[in-house]
C-alpha cells in the first residue's frame, strides 16, 4: 500500500464511527422527516401515503380548501420565534464578550476557575434551572416579594409568562454556548495590535472598532450560531417560562406531533426551522471558509 | 527652537512582582534626545530600556518625573495623543487590513481625505521599497517586508519622533545588516529623531549618532559609539561593549599593579584618580611582540586559536591564570602556524591605548 493510500484508510478508519453514527441516527430521521412533510395526515394520527404539499401551504398561503385555511399565525409564530432567538443571541452577546476580557486577563489559575464556573450550570439538569425561574419570577417569587416588602411597588408585577421572561431564561441557558467560541477569539488577541492602534493615534473607541472587534469577529460569528440554532428551536424554555401566553415555534412542533397527532404538518413545520438554520450554516462556512482561505493563501 | 525633541527629567518607575517584591525599571533618568539625532538604548534584557521607550511613547505611566516632547510636557497624556509613532518588535501589523490600510491607518484616524491618503501611501511605500504592494495582505509578505511595511506605517504621519523596539531582532544576519543602513538612511531622509532599542552592540554601533547603555535602571554611559567603545566609564559598559581584558589593581606611576603580581603599563595622566582602578585592553590593541620593540608584552600559553574570517582570536592564560583575548589580523598566517606549534604567544601593547577606569565608576 502507498504512504498516500495507508494514509486515507487510517483516516477511514478514525472517521468511521461518526460517520456510521450520523448516517444512522441523523440523517436517517431527517430523511423520514423530510418524506413525512409532504405526506397527508391520517384521520386518526400517523400519515396516508399520499404527496401533499399543503402542510407548508397551511404556513405559506396555499392550505388545502378542503380541510383547512391558511393561517398567518404560523408565520408570525416563526417570526416571533426568530425574534426571540436574535435578542438572545444579543443579550449572551453583551453578558458575555466583555466578561471574555475579563476573564481573559486573569492569571491562569482564576481563568481556569471562571471557565469552571461558567460550565457549572451543566452539572444540574435545565428543567430544574428553569423551574428555579419561576421561584424567582412570579407573581409571589424571590423579585415581585422582595419588591413589594421594599414598597417599591404595590402590585405584583407580571414577569413571568412573558416574552422578556422567555429570553431571561434563554439568555440564562445559553451564556455558556456563547462564551466559548467569544473568549476562544478574546484569548488569542494579540495586544501589540491594540497598542499599536492607540500608538498611531486612535482613541480607545476607534481602536475598538477598528481592531478588537474585527479581530474577535470570528468568535462572535461562531456563539451568535451556536446560541441562535437551538435557542430557535428551542421549546422547553418557552413551555416552562412562556405558560401558555407567549409561544415559540418548538412548542408549535411540539404541540403538533404530540397532542394534535399531525406528524406530517409537525414535520412541515421542522422543515421550515431546518431551512432557516440552513441559511445560516452556509452563511457562516461560506464567510469563514472565504477567510482561512485567505489565510491558506497567505501560507 | 530648542535643541531638545525628548527631556526626560528624573523619570522614576518600579513594577511589583507577582511575588509581591518590586522591580525598579527605572530609577531617576535624565535624558535629552536631540533634534533630528539616531538614538540608541542599549543593555541587557531586564535594564529597563523597553520601559523606558514605552514611558516615551506612553504605554508605561512614571511614578514619578516628568517627560516632555518638543517642550511640551506629555507625562500624563495618553499614547494617542502623543507625537510619537513605533515601531514593534513584532511588527504588530493588522492582520485584517491590506499594507495599504495599515500604512494608512494613522492618516484615516487623523481624518485625512482618501485622494491624499494613497499618495502618501504610495510615497511611504516607496521610501521603504515596496512599491505597489498596497493591495497585499500582510501574511502574504516575508519577514523584512512586513518589516518595511511597519517603518512605512509609522513615519507616514510625520511623527516627531520615531521609536523602534528592537524592530530587526527576528530578521537574519544579512537582511539585519541591509535593514540597518537603510534605517540610518531613511533617518537622514526624514530628519526626524529615532529612538532605537536593542540589546546587539553591534547593531547600537553601527547605527548611532549616540548610544545610552543602560543597566539596573540606570543610564551608565551616554555618548558617541566611539567614546563609549573607546573610554567606557566603568566595567560594566566595558565588558558590554565588544570583548575585553580587565586588570584591577592598584596604580603605581605608570603602572597599574594586580594582586596576583602582574604590572599593566599605561600612559601617566595629570588628571588625579583614585589608586585603585581597572586597566582595560581591547583585543585587538594586542600585536605579536617583535624581539627589540619597546613595548611591554605579557606571556601566555594559547588555549584555543579562533579563525574568524578577517581576524585570529587568540585564548590564553597569564602565568597567573589569567584569561586573556587577542585579536590579530588574518594576513599573519605563518605566525599563527608557529604559535599552533609552541602554543606560547608574547603579546605586546601599546601603554597610550590602554584605557583606565577609576574603581569609583569615573572614568578617566
Amino acid at each position: 500500500m502507498s504512504i498516500a493510500s495507508r494514509r486515507r484508510f487510517q483516516l477511514a478508519l478514525l472517521l468511521g464511527p461518526v460517520s456510521a453514527f450520523l448516517a444512522i441516527f441523523f440523517l436517517g430521521p431527517l430523511a423520514i422527516m423530510i418524506v413525512t412533510s409532504f405526506l397527508a395526515p391520517g384521520l386518526y394520527g400517523g400519515v396516508e401515503w399520499t404527496f401533499y404539499p399543503h402542510n407548508f401551504g397551511r404556513i405559506l398561503g396555499f392550505a388545502d380548501p378542503m380541510f383547512e385555511d391558511f393561517d398567518p399565525i404560523y408565520i408570525a409564530i416563526f417570526l416571533n420565534s426568530i425574534e426571540i432567538a436574535a435578542l438572545t443571541v444579543l443579550a449572551t452577546l453583551l453578558v458575555c464578550y466583555p466578561a471574555a476580557f475579563c476573564i481573559a486577563r486573569l492569571s491562569e489559575r482564576w481563568k481556569n476557575f471562571c471557565l469552571f464556573l461558567i460550565t457549572l450550570p451543566f452539572f444540574t439538569s435545565l428543567i430544574v434551572r428553569l423551574f428555579v425561574w419561576v421561584l424567582i419570577l412570579r407573581q409571589t417569587g424571590l423579585v415581585n416579594e422582595v419588591l413589594l416588602s421594599s414598597g417599591l411597588i404595590e402590585r405584583p408585577l407580571d414577569l413571568i409568562y412573558t416574552k422578556g421572561a422567555i429570553i431571561l431564561g434563554m439568555t440564562y441557558v445559553f451564556i455558556p454556548f456563547m462564551f466559548m467560541p467569544v473568549y476562544a477569539s478574546v484569548e488569542k488577541l494579540d495586544w501589540t495590535l491594540v497598542r499599536a492602534s492607540l500608538d498611531l493615534g486612535a482613541g480607545p473607541v476607534r481602536t475598538f472598532w477598528r481592531v478588537i472587534l474585527p479581530l474577535t469577529a470570528p468568535g462572535i460569528a461562531g456563539g451568535a450560531v451556536i446560541v441562535f440554532i437551538p435557542a430557535l428551536g428551542n421549546f422547553v424554555v418557552p413551555a416552562v417560562l412562556g405558560g401558555a401566553k407567549v409561544m415559540m415555534f418548538g412548542n408549535l412542533i411540539e404541540q403538533q406531533f404530540l397532542a394534535a397527532r399531525n406528524w406530517p404538518f409537525g414535520a412541515a413545520l421542522a422543515m421550515m426551522v431546518m431551512s432557516v438554520m440552513l441559511i445560516m450554516m452556509v452563511a457562516h462556512v461560506v464567510l469563514s471558509g472565504r477567510r482561512s482561505a485567505t489565510a491558506a493563501l497567505a501560507r | 527652537m530648542q535643541n531638545s525633541i525628548v527631556r526626560l527629567v528624573e523619570a522614576s518607575k518600579a513594577f511589583t512582582t507577582p511575588e509581591g517584591g518590586s522591580v525598579i525599571a527605572l530609577d531617576r533618568i535624565d535624558l535629552d534626545v536631540r533634534r533630528n539625532e539616531f538614538l540608541t538604548l542599549l543593555g541587557p534584557s531586564g535594564c529597563g530600556k523597553t520601559t523606558l521607550l514605552q514611558a516615551i511613547s506612553g504605554f508605561v505611566e512614571l511614578d514619578s518625573g516628568s517627560i516632555l516632547i518638543d517642550g511640551e510636557d506629555m507625562t500624563d497624556r495618553p499614547p494617542y495623543r502623543r507625537p510619537v509613532n513605533t515601531v514593534f518588535q513584532n511588527y504588530a501589523l493588522f492582520p485584517h487590513m491590506t499594507v495599504g490600510e495599515n500604512v494608512a491607518y494613522s492618516l484615516e484616524v487623523a481624518g485625512v481625505a482618501k485622494p491624499q491618503r494613497r499618495e502618501k501611501v504610495a510615497s511611504a511605500l516607496k521610501m521603504v521599497g515596496l512599491e505597489g504592494m498596497e493591495a497585499r495582505r500582510p501574511r502574504q509578505l516575508s519577514g523584512g517586508q512586513q518589516q518595511r511595511v511597519a517603518l512605512a506605517r509609522a513615519i507616514i504621519a510625520r511623527p516627531k519622533l520615531l521609536l523602534l523596539d528592537e524592530p530587526l531582532s527576528a530578521l537574519d544576519k544579512n537582511l539585519r545588516q541591509a535593514m540597518q543602513i537603510e534605517l540610518k538612511t531613511l533617518q537622514n531622509e526624514l530628519g526626524i529623531s529615532f529612538i532605537f532599542v536593542t540589546h546587539d552592540q553591534q547593531e547600537a554601533l553601527t547605527m548611532s549618532d549616540r548610544v545610552a547603555v543602560l543597566s539596573g535602571g540606570r543610564i551608565q554611559q551616554l555618548d558617541t559609539p566611539r567614546a563609549i567603545y573607546d573610554h567606557p566609564v566603568n566595567t560594566f559598559v566595558a565588558t558590554f561593549i565588544g570583548a575585553s581584558n580587565l586588570f584591577e589593581g592598584r596604580l603605581d606611576g605608570d603602572r597599574l599593579m594586580t594582586a596576583d603580581g602582574m604590572a599593566i603599563r599605561h600612559q601617566p595622566c595629570d588628571r588625579k584618580i583614585s589608586t585603585r582602578a581597572t586597566a582595560l585592553i581591547r583585543p585587538e590593541q594586542f600585536f605579536l611582540a617583535e624581539d627589540n620593540a619597546p613595548f611591554p608584552t605579557i606571556d601566555v600559553d594559547l588555549d584555543q586559536i579562533v579563525f574568524v574570517g578577517s581576524t585570529f582570536e587568540l585564548f590564553g592564560r597569564t602565568a597567573e591564570g589569567r584569561k586573556v583575548v587577542a585579536e590579530l589580523p588574518a594576513n599573519r598566517r605563518s605566525l599563527v602556524g608557529t604559535m599552533e606549534q609552541t602554543r606560547k604567544a608574547r603579546l605586546a601593547y601599546d601603554p597610550a591605548a590602554v584605557h583606565l577606569i577609576g574603581s569609583n565608576m569615573e572614568g578617566v
